[in-house]
């Protein structure tokens, strides 16, 4: 079975309501081409599922979010996410704020078609004042509440990855695959963009097999395209742009959304590319020390 | 005291301070949450408490704490399995942890905030991180707080605009539980270090900075503090202490964690 696909027919699989989850972890590994390709369209009305960075930042900002479920936005480096920041204190978001446990508890219910999983995470605090819709539930084994985390399920879950095969076998060769694999299980479509396109024999090392963190009847659609990530990072093949983000992080002050989306965003990943100095150049960013 | 260091600045007094809370964990993951509780982390990992874990702040945990910023081409780090972030939850969740952390508002009952500030929950005048993990941490395992600027805006009169951490408040105990199971350790701020030691779990000043007074905490604190008759200085760095923190350090980042970089005696115009 054949799974490519262009950014484009990823998204003419979305439509508007949708609840959609992005893999990643705040400036880091995320489906940027495939974010950037939502901002080219129409869609809109969406509800988010993220550990959010500057998609959430980037879909807030022009307008498609309707709702997000989330437990941060940040760039990490620089610590407030600037245009999700605008659309909460401009009253614009529907929100569920949860714990980052919760969230993967959330996925995994999800993944494994169950309504919710019993956690003690939220006790004592907002998260349950603030969400009438998360219950608390008494036990049947012992005498405490409980918080039901309720499944997330995903119309569809977006994620970039190192590699992947034509038939959906994705490799994430960098030191963390975060929460992807529980984003990839929790949704009914699956949308991989990858950095390398490889041949299925690829993953007849052991090695390489092993970095394969979801079984490929999970993968919906893969998306072939090279530095995809940018300006988040894809280790170990090149870090997060901390030029980019100062830059982008400047608009939200002089300019907004619309500046940025001017200088950078073109009318396909090719442009954009370009604009941002070439692939050549998104490869050569450093990798992070933490 | 006889090796206690005369020249210091608060940072490493904070971090010497800090490095205590980690004293008597034995072998909990500890996780400190920027520069001064990495490095108290780290000092309590190098010193008294070697059976500490940490992590890489990335994906591996560590035999040997990681010096902070740049470390060379040819630096390897000391990993001893891999700690991805789905990984650290089954430890979170298993109470194996200690974090320290640093929120923007701490309440009276220990509450903490990281999400957002003023307005309205729908229309926050200021937005900041959201709840993080401070909600599991919180009810998971002990957790303790660096505050590099004490004062009425971080230890508030009221409650947190947004709770995101447990606390010891009795209106918002879950059932079936007890506040002692709430386990708030040690906060340390620029001017002192106190804990929820005090009566019904309230705050308590354990020691003043040199040169600080108990006046000056409790005028740049929201709320009442537990204090003794004699409350005694925070003890000062060693000067192993400070050659450590410095390893661990090399390019001085703790000098940019408190403002202006001040010296751990403030105890007068000693120039």
């Amino acid at each position: 079975m054949d799974k490519q696909m262009t950014a484009a027919q990823v998204v003419a699989q979305l439509s508007d309501g949708m609840t959609i989850g992005i893999g990643g972890w705040g400036p880091r590994r995320k489906p940027m081409a495939l974010v950037r390709e939502i901002l080219r369209s129409d869609l809109k009305d969406l509800t988010l599922v993220s550990y959010g960075g500057a998609d959430v930042g980037m879909l807030c900002a022009a307008g498609k979010v309707k709702k997000l479920v989330f437990a941060f936005v940040s760039l990490d480096f620089i610590p407030l996410e600037p245009y999700f920041r605008q659309a909460r204190e401009a009253g614009e978001l529907e929100v569920m704020e949860i714990d980052e446990g919760m969230l993967l508890l959330g996925l995994r219910a999800a993944a494994w078609g169950i309504p919710f999983i019993p956690t003690e995470v939220g006790l004592g605090t907002d998260i349950i004042t603030r969400n009438p819709q998360i219950k608390l539930v008494d036990s049947p084994y012992d005498d405490r509440e409980w918080v039901a985390m309720p499944a997330l399920k995903l119309d569809a879950a977006l994620i970039h990855v190192d590699r992947a095969d034509a038939r959906g076998v994705c490799q994430i060769a960098g030191p963390d695959h975060y929460m992807d694999d529980w984003y990839a299980r929790a949704a009914d479509k699956t949308f991989v963009s990858c950095d390398e396109l490889v041949d299925t024999e690829f993953f007849r090392d052991p090695a390489q097999a092993r970095l394969v963190f979801w079984e490929r009847a999970v993968t919906t659609g893969v998306v072939p395209i090279p530095g995809g990530a940018h300006p988040t990072s894809c280790s170990p093949l090149y870090g997060f742009d901390v030029p980019h983000f100062k830059a982008y992080a400047a608009t939200a002050k002089a300019g907004g959304i619309g500046a940025y989306f001017d200088e950078y965003l073109g009318a396909s990943e090719q442009e954009y590319q370009q604009n941002v100095g070439g692939l050549e150049a998104i490869r050569a960013i450093a990798l992070p020390t933490y | 005291m006889s090796n206690a260091a005369t020249e210091y600045t608060l940072a490493e007094l904070c971090i010497v301070a800090a490095a205590e809370a980690f004293r008597h964990d034995g072998e909990v993951l500890a996780t400190g949450i920027g520069v001064v509780p990495r490095l108290a982390a780290s000092l309590a990992m190098k010193t008294f408490n070697p059976d500490l874990m940490m992590t890489d702040s990335e994906a591996y945990l560590l035999s040997e704490p990681n010096p902070l910023g740049a470390r060379g081409d040819d630096f390897v780090q000391a990993s001893e399995t891999w700690m991805g972030f789905s990984r650290i939850f089954d430890n979170v969740w298993s109470g194996r942890r200690h974090a320290m952390l640093g929120p923007v508002q701490i309440d009276r009952f220990g509450q903490s905030n990281t999400s957002a500030l003023g307005g309205t929950y729908q229309q926050p005048k200021v937005m900041m991180l959201g709840a993080r993990g401070f909600p599991g941490n919180s009810i998971s395992h002990p957790n303790s707080f660096f505050v590099p600027g004490h004062n009425r805006k971080v230890f508030v009169e009221g409650e947190c605009d947004f709770v995101s951490s447990i606390g010891y408040n009795p209106q918002r105990l879950p059932k079936g539980r007890a506040l002692a199971d709430v386990d708030i350790r040690l906060i340390i701020t620029d001017l002192c270090v106190m804990d929820f030691g005090g009566a019904n779990h309230s705050m308590r000043l354990l020691s003043l900075h040199p040169g600080i007074t108990t006046a000056q905490v409790l005028e740049n604190t929201g709320f009442e503090l537990e204090v003794a008759d004699e409350v005694p200085v925070t003890a000062a760095p060693t000067a192993e202490q400070l050659a450590i923190i410095a390893a661990l350090d090399p390019h001085n980042q703790r000098a940019y964690q408190i403002k202006d970089n001040p010296p751990g005696d403030r105890s007068g115009a000693t120039g």
